[in-house]
């Protein structure tokens, strides 16, 4: 099954309804209660990445037995130093996101503890492309 | 217990229900359809709450009905009775004659469900909780239980795994009994209750209450024999006065416990209560993302104002809270150091007794077992959600266009049921039911009953 949704940049307000409706999605198809929380977790964390640093993008969902492929694309402007920005704690918010509760430097940390495969694709100045597989099993648990 | 079902007590009168939708409507797991012109709850969904009977305008819902006579099986007959049954009653009935009115209508012990926080409160000085992990949700309202095994697996770690006030002072009062040298097998205790879930819950072989409790009576029919009591013996209830009989024994913590913020006022560290099931869930469902990392206790009733709010309650939700809440600036803080005594008489045989087993999951959300299966069937909905008209007007008998999309895909109903494209396209509908597969005529085939 594949869906997408948009990201606006900085409508914060609106953060974590994308990674909401796709739990809706999730929980109907007997996937673990684990694996949910892993998944939303993760995409989470990846939305609100998009809406607190990009221009604004896209997620990409492609759910199949087993297994669930989720890409989060923004338009911009790149994450100059992703191993800095894999360090748990670093983080490049302003002092108006972190009053809102974001920027702990959390973010790529947290999404990579809960994905099975991750892929970042980045550049100062251009697109960054993440890609998230996730190996789901059947369960209530 | 995961394979035991549910037992409810909501029954669809078929002769009286018009199909008007209004149930369907204010169902909050969406576990009623209208199939034959009449309503029909999906017993793997419902969670007993009471809305639909609530809202039911043709008073076509109904709740199972006990036999006040069953108590007269046993010789000592308990009355566990909640705070809210002084509720009920307008000031002009004083609470002694209320308690009065329970001995004369047949029962020999009359004991409050809240004093059950007492009893905790002396066994272990304080308000212990069991769970796995916090934030802890009360264990209170059955049906919130309901709705997390239903629909929130994840968070049944969290809920509080010890026994609810009135099964502990159901508990006690079997104890007390005995100590005195009562028969065990002649003690019948019964719960007067204004709720759907929980008597659905006594009524459920092998639940929490099995062996603690006898049965369920309905709040309702209760009031009426009291209602008739006083009509009839005005002289003998007026003459109730302190020296005749006492008060059972409470505390005012505990008189409060079930009105909304009753019990979370109780429990250490930060507390939260939200009352009314469509508030509940949407509340679980932020929980449920682990957005709430910061709460320590969450008290979740299906019921606005909480169990004032229950179904069968004859008066008024905000006048009966006014009136426990009054009553309960005269009560004391603790209880008596003589009925401590005798809590603590029995303490040893208490302590053991006093966690009940791990609840399980039950599914309902899922669209099939097998996980291609379930995503096949997810497609097909989402490709059927696009033609149908989206205004939810419930005409087919389900409660929205995604949720009649649901059913076609799961061939419980056909795409023929819309009436909006039957009116304005009719042609095409039928090129539709051909894409989609026919389906049985739903009428044919009706649900089962609950």
């Amino acid at each position: 099954m594949h869906v997408t949704f948009k990201v606006t940049a900085g409508d914060f307000s609106n953060a974590g309804k994308i990674s909401s409706s796709i739990k809706t999605l999730l929980k109907q198809l007997n996937i673990s209660s684990v694996d949910v929380k892993r998944i939303i977790v993760a995409l989470y964390e990846a939305e609100v990445n998009v809406v607190a640093h990009s221009y604004g993008g896209e997620v990409v969902c492609d759910i199949e037995p087993h297994q669930a492929f989720i890409q989060v694309i923004d338009t911009g402007p790149g994450i100059p130093d992703l191993d800095l920005a894999m360090t748990e704690g670093w983080s490049t918010a302003t002092a108006e996101v972190r009053e809102m509760g974001f920027g702990a430097g959390m973010g790529l940390p947290n999404i990579r503890k809960n994905t099975d495969e991750l892929s970042i694709q980045t550049q100062a100045g251009g697109h960054t492309h993440i890609m998230m597989r996730f190996y789901i099993s059947e369960g209530t648990i | 217990m995961a394979d035991i079902p549910f037992h409810h007590t909501l029954t669809v009168l078929q002769d009286v229900c018009k199909g008007c939708t209004h149930c369907m409507k204010r169902c909050p797991t969406g576990a009623i359809r209208i199939a034959g012109g009449k309503a029909h709850v999906d017993p793997e969904r419902c969670i007993d709450c009471g809305q639909c009977m609530v809202v039911c305008p043709h008073h076509a819902i109904v709740l199972e009905q006990s036999d006040f006579n069953r108590i007269f099986n046993y010789r000592n007959r308990v009355a566990i009775i909640p705070s809210l049954l002084f509720g009920q009653f307008e000031d002009t009935v004083s609470d002694l004659q209320i308690v009065h009115a329970l001995l004369q209508i047949g029962f020999t012990h009359v004991h409050i469900a809240e004093f059950g926080v007492d009893i905790l409160r002396t066994l272990g000085n304080r308000i212990s909780v069991y769970a796995d992990d916090r934030p802890v949700i009360s264990s209170y309202c059955p049906a919130v239980v309901r709705l997390i095994q239903l629909r929130y697996p994840a968070l049944l770690r969290t809920i509080n795994l010890m026994r609810t006030p009135a099964q502990i002072a159901a508990l006690f009062a079997r104890l007390d009994i005995e100590e005195q040298g009562g028969d065990p097998e002649e003690t019948g205790v019964f719960y007067i209750t204004p709720c759907a879930a929980k008597f659905a819950q006594i009524n459920t072989p092998m639940s929490a209450t099995s062996g603690l409790i006898q049965g369920g009576l309905n709040l309702d029919s209760v009031f009426n024999l009291m209602q008739s009591y006083f009509a009839k013996n005005k002289k003998e209830s007026l003459a109730v006065t302190p020296g005749v009989i006492a008060f059972p024994q409470i505390s005012a913590p505990a008189f409060l416990w079930s009105l909304t913020k009753g019990e979370s006022a109780s429990m250490p560290g930060r507390t939260l209560a939200v009352d009314e099931v469509h508030n509940v869930i949407e509340f679980l469902e932020l929980v449920e993302e682990d957005k709430q990392q910061n709460l320590d206790f969450l008290e979740l009733r299906a019921c606005a104002t909480g169990c004032t709010g229950g179904v069968l309650n004859p008066r008024n939700r905000f006048l009966a809270s006014e009136r426990i809440k009054h009553m309960a600036q005269r009560l004391p803080r603790e209880i008596d150091k003589e009925t401590k005594a005798r809590v603590l008489k029995v303490s040893d045989r208490m302590i053991h007794n006093l966690k009940v087993d791990r609840i399980e999951a039950k599914h309902s959300l899922k669209l099939d077992q097998d996980m291609g299966l379930a995503l096949q069937k997810m497609e097909k909905a989402r490709r059927i959600l696009e033609v149908l008209p989206g205004i939810d007007c419930g005409l087919c008998g389900s409660p929205s266009c995604a949720a009649l999309a649901e059913d076609i895909a799961r061939s419980n109903a056909s795409i023929r049921q819309c009436a909006v494209l039957k009116l304005t396209d009719p042609r095409g509908l039928n090129t539709l039911a051909r894409i989609w597969g026919e389906q049985i005529a739903l009428e044919k085939t009706p649900k089962p009953e609950v």
